[in-house]
């Protein structure tokens, strides 16, 4: 059996685990200045939303360049914020909605 | 803390894990979609059934083990990958500042060792089950890491071992969940006007910067700049004294 990619999966390893650890073993991060603990507190909806809309909106064309693309999938994901907006905290009922219109919409041939 | 305000304390703790599992629910399915296509893609491009697991266990990032096995199927070389890996995943490190002052009473192995597990999914569950409570949940933390990593390396053995009956991911439409988990959890933290521009400041700047350079940069420009254009704005909910990341408010 090869074992030859599992140093590559090392190496890939070796270089995403600090993105992942510095902070978290950074000592003192509580102690930050105000403002500095305030903009962490809005990275949450920042960085969600923007995984949100780059897996929504862009996608790699036959060149491998990005490219936009406005379908079925950005108005499954509007939907299903509207449902966590209106039942709040009921995700599972979101994606539940988001998902049924995507595949009836597939099935269609229209997605 | 006296001895009632310890059991309210557990009982919200235990309803927000409640709450964890179910919007983690989508998620693991999702995750176990694409472990399967991972596991069936990487052996197709002639990954060993170690080679395929050493990449689910050690690097546990989906976006950067499919690239891998586009990027070596095609012969490009190592020092390229560990680059484009390194650039795809520093979105961690806005993941990892923003969990970290919920953690910060936990062991230093505790969190050495919760950072390996701190994937998008993780995140998106912990830091949406941190606000819930206003502190950090070290057994919520684990629970959403358990969701999203176990089957995810689960699945990509099930997809190296004996793959060929994968369903296509479309048909059944996962490739949507992750998006609108993401876009969901999102929506669950807007509270006031600066959460609502954190958020849709970050979307509008993520989607030109991954236009104009790759998505993956696109994802950091918006994770670090949605929150900037938000601090522009006063804010209109006050702190909570128990969240350890809370700091004074200004009025609208």
């Amino acid at each position: 059996m090869s074992t030859d990619l599992v140093w590559l999966a090392l190496l890939m390893a070796a270089v995403t685990y600090p993105s992942r650890a510095l902070p978290l073993l950074a000592p003192g991060i509580e102690r930050l200045p105000a403002p500095v603990l305030a903009y962490l507190r809005l990275i949450g909806p920042g960085c969600l939303a923007a995984l949100a809309a780059v897996n929504a909106v862009i996608v790699k064309d036959a060149t491998g360049r990005p490219a936009i693309h406005l379908g079925i999938e950005i108005v499954a994901v509007l939907l299903c914020v509207a449902v966590v907006i209106w039942r709040r905290d009921r995700l599972l009922l979101g994606l539940v909605a988001g998902i049924g219109l995507v595949i009836v919409v597939r099935a269609a041939g229209l997605g | 803390m006296t001895g009632k305000s310890e059991v309210g304390d557990e009982q919200r703790a235990s309803a927000a894990r409640r709450r964890l599992l179910v919007n983690g629910a989508g998620l693991s399915v999702t995750a176990a979609g694409f472990a399967l296509v991972y596991g069936v893609a990487a052996r197709q491009a002639g990954f060993s059934f170690l080679e395929t697991m050493a990449m689910s266990t050690l690097v546990l990032a989906g976006g950067s083990q499919f690239a891998a096995v586009g990027f070596v199927t095609q012969g490009v070389p190592w020092i390229a990958i560990v680059g484009f890996t390194a650039l795809l995943n520093a979105r961690h490190l806005l993941y990892s500042a923003a969990l970290a002052p919920f953690f910060q009473d936990r062991p230093r192995i505790e969190r050495a060792a919760m950072a390996h597990a701190l994937t998008d999914e993780t995140f998106a569950l912990s830091i949406a089950e941190a606000r819930d409570l206003g502190r950090g949940d070290r057994r919520g933390y684990w629970l959403a890491a358990a969701m999203v990593c176990v089957p995810w390396i689960g699945v990509t053995a099930l997809g190296s071992l004996g793959g060929q009956f994968v369903p296509d991911p479309r048909a059944l439409a996962l490739d949507v969940v992750f998006p609108a988990a993401m876009a969901g959890l999102a929506a669950g933290f807007i509270s006031g006007r600066r959460e609502l521009v954190a958020a849709i400041g970050g979307a509008l700047i993520a989607v030109a910067a991954g236009l104009m350079l790759d998505p993956s940069i696109g994802i950091v420009a918006g994770g670090l700049g949605g929150p900037a254009l938000a601090m522009l704005v006063p804010t209109t909910v006050r702190a909570t004294p128990t969240d350890p990341m809370s700091v004074p408010q200004s009025g609208p």
